[in-house]
């Protein structure tokens, strides 16, 4: 019973910070119709910066609580000021391309900001575990939890219910879901698609690099992490359905908790389990769990 | 390729591009050998993207091929050359019967990240299988060529070269027939419209399977000319990076020619071993960069180069009318 538990407690763990790194990709895929391969990219260039202000914080003898809010503040603007110019200055020049084109552009720009971090930041490991205490310590029966990652879950809520809510009830969210169902329609309408697509972009790059920066006292920030998360996040949108907030809720939660089941139980097979998974669902629904199919035109 | 060309013309020429191998320097050698096996699975996915379809896991056959015969190889002390090329083919073809036609009714965007998929399960079970030396990988002794033991390391870089740039011609040769082919032709019709293609009496499935069997079939072989080149295997061949890159040769070369396959390929080698010599540090960044200027600037690849007019019926229909970005409606 307690196994049990501390699997769907790591699981929901995992799940919490991968959701809210999907939910970029899949908002960036909605509206844009791009897959972006530079994603996991920008989740890596909230992790570095948010590190970088962390370490900054305590030389100059911040309180941890400060420095934790700075962290947030600073990768999420740096990311998306970064991932506004990168739309604005390059992708805007591949619209209306075959949507394989677009996915290697983003493959490109991958490739750029992977050698551009570790231009900047080096190839070795950067530590930023000081905002990791800030929870203390947790127990649940005889198992002890820190603090700061079970606050995770709260906040991956928190940002999944402020997208939808967002989407669903503002107007602003009316008028991104109109560009999503039907671009020409919502131009011809007056909206300023153009100005959709860079705000949109740069909202996909400010959740992955929140995540980066939340994520970020928890591991040493090093190369590689970019392709890791990229590939786990991709997993969770096409199994939840590209374009889909609910989507990546549920295939996050799925992601997390076979990551935690095949950690505590099998340790092989972690990354075999996630891809036999997304294989699967693609098979039976190629759609996703949680779009439904379109027609197509002859 | 020009309609005109004979294949009996382009054996002579893949003869005697494998015989100029004796004139080149030795770093131009194991360049060109590794730019001649990337060209041929690249090749493969420019057969499967005719279909309409972008595989992103090449890199499962390319695996598939590569621990096939490094395992075979390891077991029962098959080291000739030619046969390991043989051996990587037939494994990766059969996984990719296997596959094909579960895979073949899928398309666009789905089609690709379910290769991806298959290529990262294949991936993440290479990674931790003890048996097969987990993410280490295991090393294979030196390849023979027909009885024939290389100890010379100019002799055995030529020899592997001279496999090398046959194999790819050869497969060269055999893609612009099929390009040519009534089942070549009709592939473009499958991308052009699948469902147009049943209503006249054709299995679009089943063109798509065969395009993706013999894509898989090139992929192997070059796994094993891969293998055959480090003398080593190790998970890295399945990685979702080493897939990107042969699609990077791929769409590189445009989808019109097989000689444009070679050329892009071989300048992809260039840019990265210049690039590594006087940019260590940064050659991700120098391929980046490359990348964007040829999506950009040569739209429909390197081969558009010198083939313009003549094909403009088979182009991509990637003009799709831009109105968006103006708000104007035509």
């Amino acid at each position: 019973m307690n196994f049990a538990l501390t699997i769907i407690v790591d699981g929901l763990i995992e799940a919490s910070w991968l959701f809210i790194v999907a939910l970029g990709l899949t908002l960036v895929f909605g509206v844009l119709k791009i897959l972006n391969i530079a994603h996991g990219s920008f989740y890596a260039l909230g992790a570095y910066v948010a590190a970088t202000v962390v370490t900054m914080a305590a030389s100059k003898g911040l309180p941890p609580a400060l420095s934790f809010v700075a962290m947030l503040l600073a990768a999420a603007f740096v990311a998306s000021a970064v991932g506004l110019m990168l739309e604005r200055g390059l992708l805007k020049m591949f619209y209306g391309r075959d949507e394989v084109v677009l996915l290697l552009v983003t493959y490109a720009v991958f490739l750029l900001l992977e050698d551009l971090t570790k231009l900047i930041w080096g190839v070795n490991p950067i530590y930023a575990t000081q905002p990791y205490d800030l929870f203390g310590n947790v127990s649940f029966g005889k198992m002890y939890y820190v603090g700061y990652d079970l606050v995770l879950i709260p906040i991956a809520i928190l940002s999944g219910v402020a997208v939808w809510f967002g989407l669903n009830r503002t107007i602003t969210g009316k008028i991104v879901s109109a560009v999503i169902h039907n671009e020409e329609m919502s131009a011809s309408m007056g909206v300023k698609v153009k100005r959709v697509y860079a705000f949109a972009f740069a909202f996909g790059v400010l959740l992955a690099a929140f995540a980066g920066a939340l994520t970020a006292p928890k591991i040493s920030v090093q190369p590689g992490l970019s392709s890791d998360v990229i590939i786990l996040s991709f997993a969770i949108v096409v199994i939840g359905g590209l374009g889909s907030v609910e989507g990546a809720a549920v295939g996050a939660i799925l992601v997390g908790l076979a990551r935690a089941t095949s950690v505590h139980l099998l340790p092989q097979a972690e990354l075999f389990m996630i891809y036999f998974i997304m294989t699967a669902v693609l098979m039976f629904r190629p759609e996703g769990l949680f779009k439904r199919e379109t027609a197509r035109r002859i | 390729m020009k309609q005109g060309l004979h294949p009996v013309v382009m054996i002579g020429l893949v003869i005697g591009a494998a015989l100029f191998g004796r004139a080149l320097p030795t770093w131009t050698l194991s360049l060109a050998t590794v730019a001649a096996s990337n060209a041929l699975i690249a090749l493969g996915i420019v057969v499967l993207a005719r279909t309409g379809n972008v595989s992103f896991g090449q890199g499962l056959f390319f695996a598939a091929g590569g621990y096939g015969v490094a395992l075979i190889a390891n077991v029962w002390g098959i080291t000739d050359a030619v046969a390991q090329v043989m051996i990587g083919a037939v494994c990766s073809g059969m996984l990719g019967l296997v596959i094909g036609p579960l895979i073949a009714r899928y398309t666009g965007i789905f089609f690709g990240m379910l290769t991806l998929a298959l290529s990262m399960v294949m991936y993440g079970a290479l990674v931790k299988s003890a048996a097969l030396g987990g993410s280490d990988g295991f090393n294979v002794g030196r390849p023979s060529l027909f009885g024939m033991a290389f100890t010379d390391t100019r002799e055995a870089d030529f020899m592997l070269y001279a496999v090398s740039v046959v194999t790819t011609g050869l497969a060269g040769i055999a893609a612009t027939i099929l390009f040519r082919s009534e089942l070549g032709l009709v592939s473009l019709a499958v991308r052009e419209n699948n469902l147009r293609v049943e209503y006249l009496g054709l299995s679009a499935n089943r063109i798509v399977t065969i395009n993706f069997v013999i894509a898989a079939v090139f992929a192997g072989a070059s796994g094993a000319l891969a293998l055959m080149a480090q003398r080593h295997i190790d998970p890295q061949f399945a990685y979702w990076t080493t897939s990107g890159e042969f699609v990077f040769v791929a769409v590189l070369a445009g989808y019109q020619s097989v000689a444009a396959v070679f050329v892009a390929s071989i300048a992809l080698e260039l840019v990265r071993s210049f690039s590594n010599l006087y940019l260590p540090n940064t050659w991700q960044l120098v391929l980046g960069v490359f990348l964007l200027g040829v999506i950009l600037f040569l739209p429909r690849g390197i081969g558009s180069l010198w083939i313009r007019d003549r094909h403009k019926k088979n182009k991509l229909p990637a003009q799709i009318p831009v109105t968006v970005d103006t708000g104007v409606v035509p």
